[in-house]
């Protein structure tokens, strides 16, 4: 039982993670139909920012705790702007165009931000720094870390300031206002581009947060560790119904879960016929299996054919 | 050509708690003009999406033509003779005027991939009457000139034409128009009402669904009357028009 | 329109055709690597008139289009390589990979067509990846695709005596491997347009249309929507199963490399830049976007060198890098794609001139 618990708990970390990257994709998807292929680069340049930063600050004599918070705070500031430019620079223009214009942009996008994030970091690992005491608790023979602690609790407190901001705010109404119908929300007196741009910019800072988790949990970063988190992300969130918030974090955490269950049992489920290098279709064969039965997800609205 | 060609047996419908249709049963005729009125959200769409395979019925069911019809799927009904317009018109607005009304032959013809790859006489010959058709059925609604526009570039009325060109193209025995007089002003309601009695001079039996009582008390050979779901009359239009409970359910008393 | 009549008038087809007979001999002047850049350029164009298909003719976004491509270079790779001594002949193979794919296109769309247009796409990509991890680890317990390291010596294009590898003199000219497979690619290629024209303007093709345009009118008007999704999809899939073949036998090698999201994603980019679902725009945008990145490949260092007298960021990033904003500012500029079908598709005349064939 020790690893059943051990793989949930790991599960529920980079569930947390995928969850946290899964609502930058919904956000978008749910305002403007649009799926920001680009959104694990944000991601993966808010992993970088943080290295640059806290790594030179700590170089530099600052206390650990003070560089980590200077690398978190100018990560999500990065990714902010960066979200918005994307939004105002390559999205903006393409609202009327047709439907996979924008999605060709966006791998446009993906693709540049690849390549500068190569250009600026090298083609190397990067070292995450320590930012955290290495803590081990044991809990009914699972092991588990101070930052993955952590990962879980921020993930938690963020989504629950997410859904306040979404449901309790006025810039959530219009949000949710502009999803159901941009026309009528803007004829309602609803800025659609403020609404967009803050999407993103949301969306952004949850990505940047996101980064920084990956990069403390597993302390290496890359330029190319973005697609496949964006990737993975993406289909939590089409998991859990896209567009959808709720959604999307369940969709993330259930997709955690899965895999980590997944690699370790595949190896006795298949009789040692797979191993757990399979652990990537893990979050496909679900996606497809879910999609089978649920075509809109898990907690995704019924879009029922209208006459 | 006498006879019944739709029957409507305790059709019945719910959303969630909502009873859309409740229990309706009626009957079509071959060869008349059958208008289907009500106030909004009396159910008149939904009984029309129930028949033409949109929705499942919760209850109840209908049969055509002399078989029972079941329409769990809306390629099927077509198959079998029931063509539709839709309210808020649907065309395939980045396809000419011409290539809709030819999609509309779909159901009756045959020509698979290997025929259109290969080319062979009979899928030439096929294509060539498709396209015949197509032609003749816009000049029987006057819109051959705009043959070669895309449909999303036809004026309003223009579209409400070539959808009901599209759906003549499948040779229907009933042909089911959705609201076709929507946002028409005078002279094109008037034009539309000598569309549709052409149509039915040419033997084709049309099932109006319309809000304009005046074109459909002119136009129907019988009329019947939808309220919170359930049917309130059915009768030739001197009666229904005179009728308490239907002047009652149009003035909300 | 003008353009049209052109590709169409007899001038116009010599004109295009003797272009076609020449351009390897260009290309080989600047080296046999440009030949092969230009092989992989028609490889593309057929890829991408088989995605056209499912894409621009049925509106089913598939991001997962190299898993066919996949599937049909292993086939060839597993079934004329020593990896099994096995040593088939090209109509056996190409059918078999064809087919292979045709019905790897039926198992993933049956259960998934019904899926609305985004949800279907991530469904694809999953799936590509899934054959992707599949080829890199099929090599334990028992070893199929010899994992990451993939298949090599892989049989060439042969018929009878006729090998499209090495140098073979014909009436006096010598056609070198690439050269040779160029015109083989050219002949598939100008295949599959033709099948692309011939469907677009038939029964079915305007049935895909109208898919795309409006699946409820669709079906309203007769259209069996979840047969013809699979037909336009398994159609797709076969294409790429050729291609794939064709893929392997040219390269002699196949690894899983070859068949990352990001080649689905090329190919699709390759459609929606081109033009989707216009031919002439689409066959366009392959030819682009499989030449640019060559192009810039070797043009990217020395104007660097030119220009600042030393390499000031790695070329390779660059020209990616460049290859994206292409993207990006075609897009911006010519949402529709560079050669977008024109809004008037036909001439007034030409309904009678069709109608009197």
């Amino acid at each position: 039982m020790d690893i059943f618990l051990q793989q949930i708990i790991n599960g529920l970390v980079q569930g947390s993670i995928y969850a946290l990257v899964a609502l930058g994709y919904t956000m978008v998807y749910g305002i403007m139909g649009l799926i920001n292929f680009a959104h694990g680069e944000v991601v993966m340049i808010g992993t970088l920012v943080t290295i640059t930063v806290a790594s030179s600050l700590i170089k530099a004599g600052m206390p650990v705790a003070l560089a980590g918070l200077a690398g978190l705070s100018a990560s999500v500031l990065v990714c902010m702007a960066l979200g918005w430019g994307l939004e105002r620079i390559a999205y903006r223009p393409l609202r009327n165009a047709p439907r996979l214009t924008p999605l060709i942009t966006a791998i446009g996008m993906s693709i540049v931000l690849q390549n500068l994030a190569m250009m600026i970091w090298g083609r190397n690992y990067m070292t995450f720094p320590s930012l955290l005491p290495k803590v081990d608790f044991e809990f009914a023979g699972a092991n588990f870390t101070m930052i993955q602690v952590i990962i879980v609790l921020v993930s938690a407190a963020t989504m629950g300031g997410l859904l306040l901001l979404v449901y309790r705010t006025k810039l959530g109404m219009a949000m949710r206002a502009t999803a159901q119908n941009p026309a009528v929300a803007s004829l309602m007196g609803v800025n659609i581009n403020r609404v967009i741009a803050a999407a993103f910019i949301i969306g952004s800072a949850l990505g940047a947060l996101a980064g920084v988790m990956v990069g403390g949990y597993y302390e290496i970063a890359h330029y190319q560790m973005g697609f496949m988190l964006g990737l993975k992300a993406f289909t939590a969130a089409v998991l859990g119904g896209i567009g959808n918030l709720a959604g999307a974090m369940l969709g993330g955490i259930l997709l955690g879960i899965i895999e980590a269950l997944g690699a370790g049992y595949i190896g006795d489920l298949t009789g040692g016929f797979l191993g757990s290098h399979y652990q990537d279709i893990f979050a496909f064969v679900v996606l497809i299996v879910v999609l089978m039965f649920k075509p809109s997800g898990l907690f995704g609205e019924k879009t029922g054919d209208r006459a | 050509m006498t006879g019944t060609l739709l029957e409507a047996k305790a059709v019945a419908k719910h959303f969630g708690g909502v009873k859309a249709l409740r229990d309706v049963s009626l009957t079509i005729r071959r060869g008349e003009i059958y208008g289907l009125i009500g106030p909004n959200g009396a159910g008149k769409t939904t009984f029309f999406n129930c028949m033409t395979g949109l929705y499942v019925p919760d209850g109840g069911g209908f049969s055509f033509d002399g078989k029972p019809l079941v329409a769990d799927a809306p390629d099927k009904a077509a198959a079998r003779g029931i063509a539709r317009t839709f309210q808020n018109i649907r065309l395939f607005g980045n396809m000419t005027a011409l290539e809709n009304v030819m999609v509309g032959r779909h159901v009756r013809t045959r020509a698979g991939v290997l025929g259109a790859i290969f080319q062979n006489p009979a899928t030439k010959a096929e294509e060539a009457a498709i396209r015949q058709r197509a032609i003749d059925l816009l000049h029987y609604v006057r819109i051959e000139e705009r043959a070669d526009d895309l449909a999303k570039n036809l004026s309003y009325g223009d579209q409400r034409r070539l959808e009901i060109a599209r759906a003549l193209a499948s040779e229907p025995k009933l042909l089911c128009l959705d609201e076709p007089a929507a946002g028409m002003n005078g002279t094109e309601t008037e034009q539309l009402r000598e569309l549709i009695d052409g149509i039915r001079r040419d033997g084709t039996t049309i099932l109006l669904i319309e809000h304009d009582v005046k074109l459909v008390m002119g136009l129907c050979d019988r009329v019947a009357v939808l309220d919170y779901g359930a049917l309130v009359i059915e009768d030739v239009p001197a009666v229904v028009q005179k009728d308490q409970r239907v002047i009652e359910a149009y003035l909300g008393a | 329109m003008k353009n049209s009549q052109f590709f169409r008038s007899t001038a116009g087809i010599t004109l295009m055709a003797a272009a076609l007979i020449v351009l390897p001999f260009v290309a080989a002047l600047g080296g046999q690597a440009w030949v092969r850049i230009l092989d992989f350029a028609i490889l593309y164009v057929f890829l991408a008139l088989g995605l056209n298909i499912v894409v621009g003719l049925a509106g089913l976004l598939d991001l997962g289009y190299i898993a066919f491509y996949a599937v049909g270079a292993y086939t060839w790779a597993l079934l004329a390589s020593p990896h099994f001594g096995l040593h088939l002949p090209i109509w056996v193979i190409l059918p078999i990979g064809g087919l292979l794919a045709c019905l790897a296109g039926v198992v993933l769309g049956s259960p998934t067509l019904k899926l609305r247009g985004d949800y279907l796409a991530i469904v694809t990509l999953g799936f590509g990846e899934i054959v992707r991890i599949f080829l890199n680890n099929l090599n334990a317990p028992i070893n199929v695709t010899n994992g990451p390291q993939g298949i090599t010596l892989i049989d060439p294009v042969t018929f009878g005596d006729f090998k499209f590898s090495g140098t073979t003199q014909i009436f006096g000219i010598a056609l070198s491997g690439p050269q040779k497979y160029y015109y083989l690619l050219v002949a598939l290629a100008i295949l599959v347009v033709i099948i692309n024209l011939r469907l677009q303007n038939s029964r079915i093709g305007r049935a895909w249309q109208a898919i795309r345009e409006d699946e409820i009118a669709a079906k309203a008007i007769g259209i069996n929507t979840r047969n013809l999704k699979l037909l336009a999809f398994a159609m797709g899939a076969s294409f790429g199963g050729v291609a794939g073949g064709i893929f392997s036998a040219m390269q002699g090698f196949v690894s899983p490399e070859s068949f990352s999201l990001i080649e689905s994603i090329m190919i699709l980019a390759m459609v929606v830049l081109g033009g989707m679902g216009h031919i002439p725009g689409v066959i366009l945008g392959a030819v682009l976007l499989s030449i640019l990145p060559e192009a810039l490949r070797y043009g990217v260092g020395p104007i660097q060198m030119a220009l600042f007298g030393k390499m000031l960021v790695d070329p390779e990033s660059l020209r990616m890098l460049v290859f994206g904003l292409a993207l990006v500012l075609v897009m911006r500029f010519k949402p529709a794609g560079l050669w977008p079908a024109p809004e008037r598709k036909r001439e007034s005349g030409e309904i009678q001139q069709v109608t009197a064939k």
